[in-house]
Formats: structure tokens, sequence, C-alpha cells
């Protein structure tokens, strides 16, 4: 049991109780702070994955700014705890199962798929820099289209968001 | 033993990682005592002096305060966020000093570990802009788990001032990045190595002085400090996000911003002020001896305060101090030792100016109310920060004579 | 130094994918549904990294790069609707949102 396994179940293991939190929390906030919990645990798992910039990044962009943007609002809102309302009663022992059954599913064939065998070892910091450098490359020309057209897509959201928040006056 | 000899990083990281904590704990006390003192001296009055010698164990008075004093708790809060929120504030505000190199990489452990930095990673600035962005929880969720107008109010004021002003506090830093080529502390620093015209040390703060005065500037408006204090200005709005809290959890948001002033103090040092570079040239050899004499000097002050003095039990700790400073000074004029702490000595006072600077201006400026505030963030900072990268990226393509070599 | 196999962290992807649908499914919070999505697009961003290392390839993490910008810019505009939506229906819960006309 080397530390890189020993950290990976411990990450996946809190990765997975943030997600359970998330669903059996009853207040909204509480459900944002264990999705912050998965995501920061994610980008650990990305760096044992050996992919830095992009754990950074998750955790500057996502974890940093989008969840910042969910916390505002519930708390902008007011939102309260989950309401009971009337659904039919069978729905919860037939979905969650089915649920489940869908969950185990998705992992049978993940991990039936032919890459099941490589092996991730955390690489060294030693071509962090050099990975950085090729990755922004690769953004910058293969995906050169791509990259404008998501910065017009932002500007558009930008717009959206103003337009849309805005009190009519 | 063998513990030791089989896994000497993870020993040599926990051994950095206590001391660190320890110095951190202590400058983080010191610095609140600084403060008042400095505030104190701005104004013409004293400040703490009765406490210890010279009031230097007034933080150590206001711990036991703080510990002893009764923690209240209001009825209708979230009790687990209202618990976790300092101690998240403190947590991330203490971790970024991990990722800091404080002295030259070539100081090792007799096992080859660096002595100066905890973690030097290759993306270490990246890393310190991750954990200073999750820096917001804390300040939100203070502000909702308290349950109370004024606090929910003022974090949100805080937490949307902290994420603007981050956007530009990223972006002029940006500009220094494209200048070194890399986004490891050290090689930033080394690549701010030598001298134009033999005098001026070739740091950063001379060829991007918009981006250090951009990156100063959001750097106040991030760690909450005058003059964009107004979430936690106490005539504006009681206290702000802290106002609910009490005793031990309410030092800790006061240490948290401290942690914060210390860690974006530390960046900009190593970006713009040249780190642990020293900016006397190289060849003036009996500069290591600066540290020694310095503290010497202290040592001669508290010697003629302890001869002016007239209680017996100040007379005592005046004594004790001049004896502390005098060893400590010894100490450093040894040549080996001097050597090796010539790097933290230099880096430790550029770190002291910043917080000087900071301190300066809170004793001076007014404050700006939100809509200043948000309006200056984004409609001045902003643009100025993205021309400055444009300006330094043009002239990096445009002039091969400022490519890093 | 056994490490771990890539199968691990699709596995982990998967679990974390399909705990996102089934929050999908049963909660009625709209901002809950909304970070249920979000959990799932994390897991597809670890199932994206994994692929990336197992080939050796940074296409991945590229795609990574546009999957967190356009969930981001998605968040935005869709708080932006879940604002309006509380103002003027009262409620955040997505069953009160039953009516064709606001």
């Amino acid at each position: 049991m080397s530390i890189p396994v020993i950290l990976f179940f411990l990450c996946a293991l809190v990765a997975v109780a943030g997600a359970v939190l998330l669903i059996l929390a009853r207040e909204p906030i509480h459900s944002a702070l264990a999705l912050v919990l998965v995501m920061s645990t994610l980008a650990i798992l990305y760096l044992l994955l050996g992919a830095p910039f992009i754990a950074a990044v998750q955790v500057i962009v996502y974890a940093g700014a989008v969840m910042v943007l969910f916390v505002f609002v519930i708390m902008l809102l007011n939102a309260g705890s989950e309401e009971r309302t009337n659904i039919s009663r069978l729905a919860k022992p037939i979905g969650l199962p089915l649920g489940f059954v869908l969950l185990l599913a998705f992992a049978y064939f993940l991990w039936r798929s032919p890459v099941g065998g490589a092996i991730a070892n955390g690489t060294g910091s030693s071509n962090d820099a050099a990975d950085t450098v090729k990755l922004s490359e690769m953004l910058f020309r293969q995906y050169l289209f791509p990259f404008e057209a998501t910065s017009i897509l932002i500007l558009i959201a930008i717009l959206g968001a103003l337009v849309l928040a805005r009190k009519e006056s | 033993m063998e513990f030791i000899s089989q896994h000497p990083v993870l020993v040599a990281a926990v051994v950095k990682v206590l001391i660190l904590l320890f110095i951190v704990m202590t400058a983080l006390a010191y610095l609140s005592y600084a403060e008042r003192k400095l505030i104190a001296h701005i104004q013409s009055r004293w400040g703490p002096y009765n406490v210890g010698a010279h009031g230097l164990l007034q933080p150590l008075a206001d711990g036991i305060k703080f510990l002893f004093k009764e923690d209240v708790t209001p009825p209708a809060s979230d009790r687990f966020i209202y618990t976790m929120a300092p101690f998240l504030a403190l947590a991330l505000g203490m971790s970024t000093i991990a990722l800091i190199p404080f002295g030259p990489p070539s100081v090792r452990f007799p096992n080859g570990e660096e002595a100066f930095s905890v973690a030097d990673l290759n993306l270490g600035l990246l890393f310190v802009f991750a954990i200073t962005s999750l820096g917001v929880y804390g300040v939100a969720l203070a502000g909702w788990s308290s349950n109370s107008k004024y606090s929910l109010l003022g974090s949100l004021r805080s937490s949307a001032q902290m994420v603007s002003y981050e956007v530009s506090l990223t972006i002029s830093v940006v500009g220094v990045v494209l200048l070194a080529g890399t986004l490891n502390f050290n090689d930033l620093i080394q690549s701010q190595h030598g001298y134009w015209l033999h005098f001026i040390p070739r740091w950063n703060c001379f060829p991007q002085i918009v981006g250090f005065l951009c990156y100063f500037v959001a750097a106040i408006a991030e760690t909450n400090r005058v003059p964009f204090d107004l979430p936690e200005g106490e005539t504006e709005i009681v206290a702000g996000f802290h106002t609910e809290y009490s005793s031990f959890k309410f030092a800790m948001f006061f240490m948290a911003e401290y942690a914060n002033m210390i860690t974006v103090s530390c960046l900009a040092t190593i970006l713009f002020l040249g780190g642990w570079l020293s900016p006397l040239p190289d060849r003036w050899t009996w500069q290591i001896y600066l540290p020694g004499a310095g503290l010497l000097i202290l040592a001669a002050y508290c010697a003629w305060d302890t001869v002016a003095e007239m209680r017996g039990i100040a007379r005592l700790q005046f004594a004790v101090v001049t004896l502390i400073a005098g060893g400590a000074g010894l100490l450093c004029l040894i040549p080996a030792v001097a050597e090796t702490i010539k790097g933290p000595f230099w880096f430790t006072t550029k770190i002291l100016a910043i917080l000087f600077f900071y301190i300066w201006m809170r004793a001076t400026l007014p404050r700006f109310r939100y809509d200043q505030l948000m309006s200056f963030g984004w409609k001045l900072l902003l643009p100025v920060s993205l021309a400055n990268l444009v300006i330094t990226a043009a002239f990096i393509v445009f002039w091969p004579l400022l490519r890093h070599p | 130094m056994s490490a771990v196999p890539i199968s691990y962290y699709l596995v982990l992807s998967a679990i974390l994918f399909g705990l996102g649908v089934v929050a999908v499914v049963f909660k009625r919070n709209i901002i809950t549904i909304f970070m249920s999505i979000e959990l799932m697009l994390n897991a597809v961003n670890l199932a994206f990294v994994a692929f990336a290392r197992a080939h050796n390839q940074l296409d991945g993490l590229v795609f990574v790069f546009f999957v967190i910008v356009v969930a981001a810019a998605e968040a935005a505009v869709g708080l932006a609707i879940v604002i309006m939506l509380a103002q003027n229906r009262e409620s955040l819960n997505v069953e009160r949102v039953n009516l064709l006309k606001l």
C-alpha cells in the first residue's frame, strides 16, 4: 500500500461521500459545500493523474468562482429547506434502486473499457512546465477556433445574465 | 530511527512545516503588535507599552484574553458552518506559506532537501492563486451562518469585492510571468538577478511598474484593508461579517486577515521586488554582516533602555530582551551562519517594508464607499491591468532583447 | 511501487455521474438540481483526464479546459434564470414551475 494508492482511495471515498451528502442534505447551502468538497478532491485526483495545470484551473475557476456564484445566489434568494411535495409514494422505492442499477451499469462498462489495464502513477514534477507549454501550444494552434468560440460564448453568457437579472425599470 | 532514514523526504517536510508554522504564528501575533505600535506613533501616542518591555508581551496578553472570553453563539445560526468558517479562513490563509521560498534553493539539509521552501512546485504561482481564490468561502459562509442582517450584508459586499479584485490581481501578475517564462517561484526570483547600469537591481518592479501598482492596489482590496475595508469598517456596518463572532473564532478571523496580508506581501516580494536577492552588489561581501549588525544595534538600544528604566520589573524585561538580541546578533556574525541567513534576511526585510506600507496606509487614508470601490475595481483597475498585459506581450514579441534567455 | 490502474478512476467517475443523475431526478430545489448537473460535468472531466493519462496525450486536458469554461458560462446564465424564476414564482420548488407562462 504505497502513498498514491492510499491517497487515491482516501480521495475517492471523500468524493463519493461528498456526492452522497449533496443528495441527502436538507439545506441547499450544505449541498453547495458538499459540491465544493467533491471538486477539491477531484483536483487532488487530477494531481495524481499527472495534470497539475488542470487541477489548478479546476480549483481557481470551478471551486473558486462558479461555486462562489452558487453560494451567492443561495444567500441572495435565502433558499430554505427542501419542501415536501406530493409525488407518488412509489417513486422512491422503485426509483432509487433503479438509479443505483444505472450507476453500476456505468461503472461496469467503464471498468471493461480497453484502457482498463493501463497504470497511472502521479508523475514527478520534472516536466510540469513543459506539459503546460505543450498544452498552451495545443490550445492556441490546433484548438484555436474552439478557444475563440468559447470566448464569444462567455461574452454572450455575461450579456445574457446581465439582461435577465436586471430589474424591470 | 529507521523511520527517519527510510522516509527522509517526509521527515524533512514535517520538520520544515513545524518550524514554519511556529514562525508564522509568532509573526501573526507580532504583526498585530507592530500595527498597533506604528499606528500609535503616527498618531503621536505610544501604543502598547506596559505589558512587557516596550509592550512586547501584548500579543500574549491578547491571546490569553481571547482564550478566556465567553464564546457566544447566535441561537438561530447554522451551527456547523458557523464553527467551520473561521477555521477555513485561517487554514487557507496559512496554507500558501508552504509554497513560498524564503531563501535560495542552493541551501540544503544534509539529506539533499531544500532548506527554505516546503514545496517548490513548478506551477507554484498557480497554486497560490488557487488557494487565495478559495479564501472567499470563509468570508461568505461566516456572514451567512451568523443569521444577522449586518453580517450577511457585510459578507456579501466583502466577497463580491474579493472576487472582483482577484481578477485584476491575477492579470497584473501575468506580465511578470511572461517576462520570466516560468511559474516556478525560485526561477522567477533567479530571472531578476543582475543589475542595470551596475547599480539598479534587475527587479521586476522597474520594467513592470504599472503591474506592480495594479498588483499592490488589488492586493489591498483582496485582503480587505484600508482604504478598501468598508465591509468590516466599524463606523459603517458594525463589524461586517465577523460581527457575531467572539473570543477564539474572532481571533482566528483576525489572524486569517494578517495571514492573507503576509501572503500577498510574500507574493509581491517574489514577483516584483526580487525575493531573496540582495539589492546590494554581490561583490560587496561585507553585506552578509548586516543582520548581525542590525541585531547588535537593537541590543545596544535595549541596553540603554535597561539603564534608563526606573521600575524593577521593566528593567528586568529590558535586560532579557537585550541579552536575546545581543546573543542573536553575535550568532549572526559568524560567517557560516551569516551566509546562510542572507537570503531569508533580505526576503524578510522586503516583506516588512511592504507591511509597513500597509500599516501606514491604514493610519492615513479614509475608506472608499462601496460603489466607488466596485467601479474602481472594474472600470479602472481591470482595464489598466489588461493594457499592461497586452503592452508587455507586444514588447516581448517585437523586441527580442527583452526575451528571457 | 504499485500505482493505481486507470479503471479505478473510470469507476469513480461512473459512480459520481450516477449519483449526479439520481440527484437530478430526485431533488426538488432548482439550485440543487443545477448543482447536480455540475457534479455530472465534474465526473465527466475526471473521465477525460483519466483517458488523457492512459493514452499519454494532452487532447483530453484541452477538452477538460473547454468543459470547465462552458460549465461556468452555463452556470452564470442558468442562475440568472433561477433568480428570475424565484422572483416570479416566490418558490424554488421545481414542481411549482408548471405553467407555460411565468
